[in-house]
C-alpha cells in the first residue's frame, strides 16, 4: 500500500478539487481528509459514516480555587503565560499546553489535569472508496496528533480492505499539521497557482518535502491566469527536478461544480479533466500500484 | 486598535483585505501597521515591499542533557507530556522538533543534569514600506511545527497606538486562535463556496468564544442570492464589504498589485469598511 499526500502551501490553490477527482479516476481509493482545520473534502465526496469515535487531543491543567492559596508558583513557571493570578486563579484553556509543570511546582496539590475530547474521528464510504477525516473543535491545538490518528486509521482501513493506495488531502502551510501530513508518504503531489504568493509558499513547501525526503511532483492550477508567473514556476520546478505533472487552466464551471457540491470529473470541461487524466496517470505509474 | 483579518479556510483573500485595508487607512493619514501573523505562508509583503530593518529571533529552550551526571533514571522521559525524550539504558535522547519548551524535565532531574539552550524556531522582521506603513511579518522556519510562540511574540509587540490590521493564518487551529484572542474586531474573509461557507461557520464560532465580534467580508462575490448571504443572514452577521469576482481583480492581486493602486473607488470602498468597524470596537467580552 501506498501513500501519496496533496499538499499546496498556500491556501485555495485546489488542493481539495485535485484530490477529489483523483479518487475519482484512482478508485477504489482510501481517503484521508488530513486538512483538519478546514476539512472540505467530504462537501465533495459526501461520505456516507460508517462510525466514528472521539479523539482525546489535548490535556488541561485545572486549579482547585478551594486549595489555592495564591502563592503564584504556578504562574511564575508556566512558560506559556496560562496562568492568570487573581481571585481564584485561572488557567486559560487556550494557551495551556498541558506540560504538567504547574501541577509539579504547586505546593498545595490545587492542580489536577483533564483530557479534552477535541475531535471526533469518522470512517465513512464514499463512491470512491472508504473515507477518513476528523472534526476539531474549534481552537483546539493538537491538529498533528489529529492528523496522525487520521492516517494510521486510513492506513489500517486499505490493509483491511486490500486497497492499494492512500490519497491523503494535506494542511496548507509548512507547520504542524503538515508535517504529521507528510511523514512517512511515499509521493507528495504538490498543487500550486501562478500567483506571486502561490510561488512564494510553493517554495517554502518545497523545502518542507526536501527536508523530509520526500519524492515530489507538482500540479499548476489556474495555469492561466498569470502565464509568466506560471513559466516560473515550471522553470522552478525544471531546476529542482520537480515534474510537473499537469497543467489545469481556470474554468467558471470548476467553480460551479464545486457550488452545486458535484465532484470534478465527468462536470468540468475537457481542457480541465484532460489533463487531470494525465496527472492520475503520473501518480499511478510513480507508485507503481495497480489501481481499478 | 486591533483588527485581525480571519477565515476559517486558505485562499479567501485574507491577505488582499488586509493590505489594502491598511494601505488605504495609511494613505488616509492614520497612522497604521500591518502585521502578517500567517507565519507558515507569510506573503504581506509581497504586496506592500517593505525594507526590513529589524530582525528578531524567535527561540524556545529545550533542554541539554550531561551524560556525565545523569543516570538514566528516566524521571524526566516520563514528565514529558509530548514524547520528545526517551530514556535508553546507554543515554537519554531528545526528539527536538517535538519540545514545547516547557522546562519540567530541567526542573523535575533529581541530579541536575539537565540545563537549557535557545533553538530557534522562527524570526520577527519587522520594517517599513516605501510609503511609510509599519509592517511586521513573522517567518516560521522549514520544518518547525510550532507556530504559536512566534505570534504570541508578534502580539506583545504591537503599538497599541495605532491601527493595528493584522493578518491570520487560516483554520481555526491554535495559530489563528493566539492571533485572533484579544482583537477588538475581526474580520471574517469568505468566499461563495461551500468550501468558504463551511469554514466561515468554524471562524464564526472562533471569534465567539473568544469574545471578539466579527464582521464578514464576502471576496469573490457573485450577484444574486448565495449561501454565504443567508448564512449570514440567519445569523445576524453584518457583511460590510463585497468584493465582486472578477478575473481582472484575480490577475492583478495574483501579480502582486493592490486593489487601491488602481483607482479613488477602492481607497474609498476600504476607508468606508473602517468605518464600518471603529463603532464595534470595544464592544468585545474580553
Amino acid at each position: 500500500m501506498k501513500q501519496l499526500v496533496v499538499l499546496s502551501g498556500k491556501g485555495g490553490t485546489g488542493k481539495t478539487t485535485v484530490t477529489a477527482s483523483l479518487a475519482q479516476l484512482l478508485k477504489p481509493v482510501v481517503l484521508a481528509d488530513c486538512d483538519v482545520e478546514a476539512p472540505n473534502l467530504h462537501l465533495l465526496l459526501s461520505p456516507q459514516t460508517d462510525d466514528s469515535f472521539p479523539l482525546k487531543v489535548s490535556r488541561k491543567a485545572r486549579i482547585d480555587p478551594d486549595l489555592c492559596t495564591a502563592c503564584g508558583a504556578c504562574a511564575e513557571s508556566c512558560r506559556f503565560g496560562a496562568i492568570t493570578t487573581g481571585d481564584p486563579y485561572r488557567v486559560d484553556a487556550f494557551r495551556c499546553e498541558g506540560c504538567g509543570v504547574c501541577g509539579f511546582v504547586c505546593p498545595e496539590e490545587a492542580v489536577d489535569f483533564f483530557e479534552t475530547d477535541g475531535a471526533q474521528v469518522y470512517r465513512g464510504m464514499t463512491p470512491y472508496g472508504p473515507m477518513v477525516g476528523a472534526e476539531l473543535a474549534v481552537g483546539e491545538e493538537a491538529s498533528g496528533k489529529v492528523v496522525t490518528r487520521v492516517r494510521m486509521e486510513a492506513q489500517l482501513t486499505a490493509h483491511e480492505a486490500g486497497l492499494p493506495l492512500v490519497i491523503v488531502d494535506g494542511s496548507p502551510g509548512t507547520g504542524c499539521p503538515v508535517i504529521a501530513s507528510l511523514s512517512g508518504a511515499d509521493l507528495t503531489l504538490i498543487i500550486t497557482e501562478p500567483s506571486l504568493s502561490g510561488l512564494h509558499d510553493l517554495e517554502r513547501i518545497l523545502q518542507v518535502a526536501e527536508h523530509f525526503g520526500i519524492p515530489t511532483i507538482a500540479g499548476i492550477n489556474k495555469c492561466d491566469i498569470v502565464p509568466e508567473l506560471a513559466d516560473r514556476i515550471r522553470k522552478r520546478c525544471g531546476e529542482l527536478g520537480i515534474e510537473v505533472a499537469a497543467e489545469i487552466p481556470f474554468s467558471g464551471e470548476v467553480v460551479e461544480a464545486l457550488r452545486g457540491r458535484r465532484p470534478p470529473v465527468g462536470n468540468v470541461p475537457p481542457e480541465v479533466e484532460e489533463p487531470l487524466r494525465r496527472l492520475a496517470l503520473v501518480i499511478e505509474e510513480r507508485t507503481a500500484v495497480a489501481t481499478g | 486598535m486591533v483588527i485581525a483579518v480571519a477565515a476559517g479556510k486558505g485562499g479567501t483573500g485574507k491577505t488582499l483585505v488586509a493590505v489594502n485595508l491598511a494601505l488605504a487607512l495609511h494613505r488616509a493619514g492614520l497612522e497604521t501597521a500591518l502585521t502578517d501573523a500567517d507565519v507558515e505562508e507569510p506573503n504581506g509583503h509581497l504586496f506592500v515591499k517593505p525594507a526590513i530593518s529589524e530582525r528578531e529571533d524567535v527561540t524556545i529552550s529545550i533542554p541539554r542533557i550531561d551524560e556525565e551526571l545523569c543516570d538514566r533514571c528516566g524521571e524526566c522521559s516520563s514528565f514529558c507530556a509530548y514524547g520528545a525524550l526517551a530514556t535508553t539504558p546507554a543515554r537519554v535522547l531528545l526528539f527536538d522538533e517535538l519540545c514545547h519548551g516547557c522546562g519540567g524535565c530541567t526542573m523535575i532531574c533529581p541530579l541536575k543534569a539537565i540545563s537549557e539552550e535557545e533553538r530557534v524556531i522562527g524570526t520577527i522582521e519587522r520594517g517599513r514600506t516605501p510609503e511609510g506603513m509599519g509592517f511586521t511579518h513573522g517567518v516560521l522556519e522549514i520544518g518547525e511545527p510550532k507556530a504559536s510562540p512566534i505570534i504570541a511574540a508578534m502580539k506583545e509587540r504591537l503599538d497599541p497606538g495605532v491601527v493595528n490590521v493584522v493578518d491570520c493564518g487560516p483554520g481555526t487551529g491554535c495559530a489563528a486562535m493566539t492571533t485572533v484572542q484579544g482583537s477588538d474586531v475581526c474580520l471574517m474573509v469568505t468566499e461563495p463556496t461551500p468550501f468558504g461557507l463551511h469554514d466561515l461557520l468554524m471562524a464564526v464560532k472562533m471569534a465567539e468564544e473568544l469574545g471578539v465580534p466579527s464582521l464578514v467580508v464576502a471576496n469573490k462575490d457573485i450577484p444574486g442570492d448565495t449561501e454565504v448571504k443567508r448564512f449570514c443572514a440567519e445569523h445576524g452577521l453584518e457583511i460590510a464589504l463585497s468584493i465582486p469576482f472578477s478575473m481582472e481583480t484575480a490577475r492583478l492581486t495574483s501579480s502582486g498589485i493592490n486593489l487601491v493602486d488602481t483607482g479613488e473607488e477602492w481607497q474609498r470602498t476600504f476607508y468606508s469598511l473602517y468605518e464600518r468597524i471603529t463603532p464595534m470596537v470595544g464592544r468585545g467580552s474580553v
